[in-house]
């Protein structure tokens, strides 16, 4: 029965350990920096707005896929009317020029790993993620 | 008790009789014969476009000629030149005429012509083997223009599709291709054609990405810089009568790979009068 502290000292230890995802937080609240993107230059406006494209763009760029690629077909109409071809090198990167400093960017501070660029061929290089 | 068994056996045998006769007569394609013609597709497309191709084999003889083409694909679609055979990566290439037409060399065919080169790519099937076999409909015959496509989106790299064609022209990506990929001076692809990642299956797409904006396939785009290699790949609809490929086919001797297999094949070749000497010169 003498070992009743010991025990309790021992799951104290322990929980705390456990517990370290829970309480690094509270230690150092340092959190990433949000990512500085480049934006496009040409400022006449994405195909939708940036607050879709922000939430949106993994799933519109998969209709574009299918589309494109199942269905032969070429040309995407907005939701504002405007016409615009269905082209991930051809119609995002025209105006994001630099995938490293705008996909990239984002794709790191989100951990996200999409695989874009190891088949399709950016612009401006081999970079990119 | 004996009886009651006996009973039950002489009813399941009745019962399979039955069910052997009715299950054929509830099939609904018996009592629709015009709908299951409509849904059997026969030999050949009955309507619509089918792009194919028709190779002079006597004038593709050339090495010169062979390279132009064989090049011309390569740099068009990134295709990685990797030396090593069980690894190499191929579109559009060149094998010994006895493997390309086993059907049509014999006992006293000389060396010269079993080992006379023939330029070779996907035939783009009527009935592909491949497509039936692709558990993700990764690969696919086109409907509007009879490409057998690929989508590299989809391919999940089993490889049945290598099994199942017969004519060897589906490759592998064992490895990262790009390492291989031919750069321009900034170390770019030479094309911004998507290359292909480790794990997938590629082929010749008939230059799908040309036809779609009106052009033809790179190879027969190359052969127009060579002199007098006129004629030696033609390209067009074969479901159409007066395309060039169909009055070729009219008028010319034409054999295609391996007919017997019944997979259709669109890519023609015009086989040559004769062989010559040394025919087996440098391979592209």
């Amino acid at each position: 029965m003498g070992d009743r502290g010991r025990i309790a000292l021992g799951l104290g230890v322990f929980l705390v350990l456990a517990a370290y995802p829970i309480w690094s937080g509270w230690v150092s609240p340092a959190q990433a920096e949000r990512p500085e993107l480049e934006l496009a230059a040409d400022t006449s406006g994405c195909v939708e707005d940036t607050t879709f494209m922000k939430a949106s763009h993994q799933q519109l760029l998969n209709e574009w896929r299918t589309a494109v690629v199942r269905d032969g077909q070429r040309m995407w109409t907005s939701s504002t009317g405007r016409e615009w071809e269905m082209s991930l090198t051809g119609t995002c990167l025209k105006c994001h020029e630099n995938s490293a400093n705008f996909c990239t960017r984002c794709h790191d501070y989100a951990d996200v790993r999409p695989t874009c660029w190891s088949c399709h061929v950016v612009p401006e290089g081999e970079a990119g993620s | 008790m004996n009886e009651s068994r006996r009973d039950f056996l002489k009813l399941l045998g009745l019962g399979t009789v039955g069910a052997g006769v009715a299950l054929p007569l509830l099939d609904p394609a018996r009592w629709t014969p015009a709908a299951s013609a409509a849904t059997r597709p026969g030999p050949v497309a009955a309507a619509g476009r089918q792009w194919g191709m028709v190779v002079d084999v006597e004038k593709c003889m050339r090495e010169d000629v062979r390279r132009a083409c064989v090049e011309a694909c390569d740099r068009e679609h990134n295709v990685p030149r990797i030396p090593d055979p069980e690894e190499e990566v191929k579109w559009m290439w060149t094998d010994d005429y006895e493997h390309v037409f086993p059907d049509e060399v014999h006992a006293h065919t000389p060396e010269s012509g079993r080992t006379a080169p023939v330029l070779v790519l996907c035939n783009h099937c009527t009935q592909p083997p491949c497509v039936k076999v692709c558990p993700t409909a990764a690969t696919w015959k086109r409907e509007e223009d009879g490409i057998v496509m690929m989508d590299m989106h989809r391919c999940i790299g089993c490889r049945y599709c290598m099994a199942a064609c017969p004519f060897g022209a589906r490759s592998f990506n064992w490895r990262d291709p790009r390492a291989w990929v031919e750069r321009d001076a900034d170390g770019k692809p030479v094309s911004d054609y998507p290359t292909r990642t480790a794990g997938v299956v590629e082929k010749c797409t008939f230059c799908a990405e040309r036809i779609r904006v009106g052009g033809r396939p790179a190879c027969v785009e190359a052969i127009e810089q060579v002199p007098g290699a006129e004629g030696a790949l033609t390209f067009g609809d074969v479901n159409d009568p007066d395309s060039d490929v169909s009055r070729i086919l009219r008028e010319r001797n034409t054999v295609v790979r391996r007919e017997g297999l019944g997979t259709g094949p669109n890519v023609y070749y015009i086989l040559p009068a004769s062989f010559p000497a040394t025919a087996a010169d440098g391979r592209v």
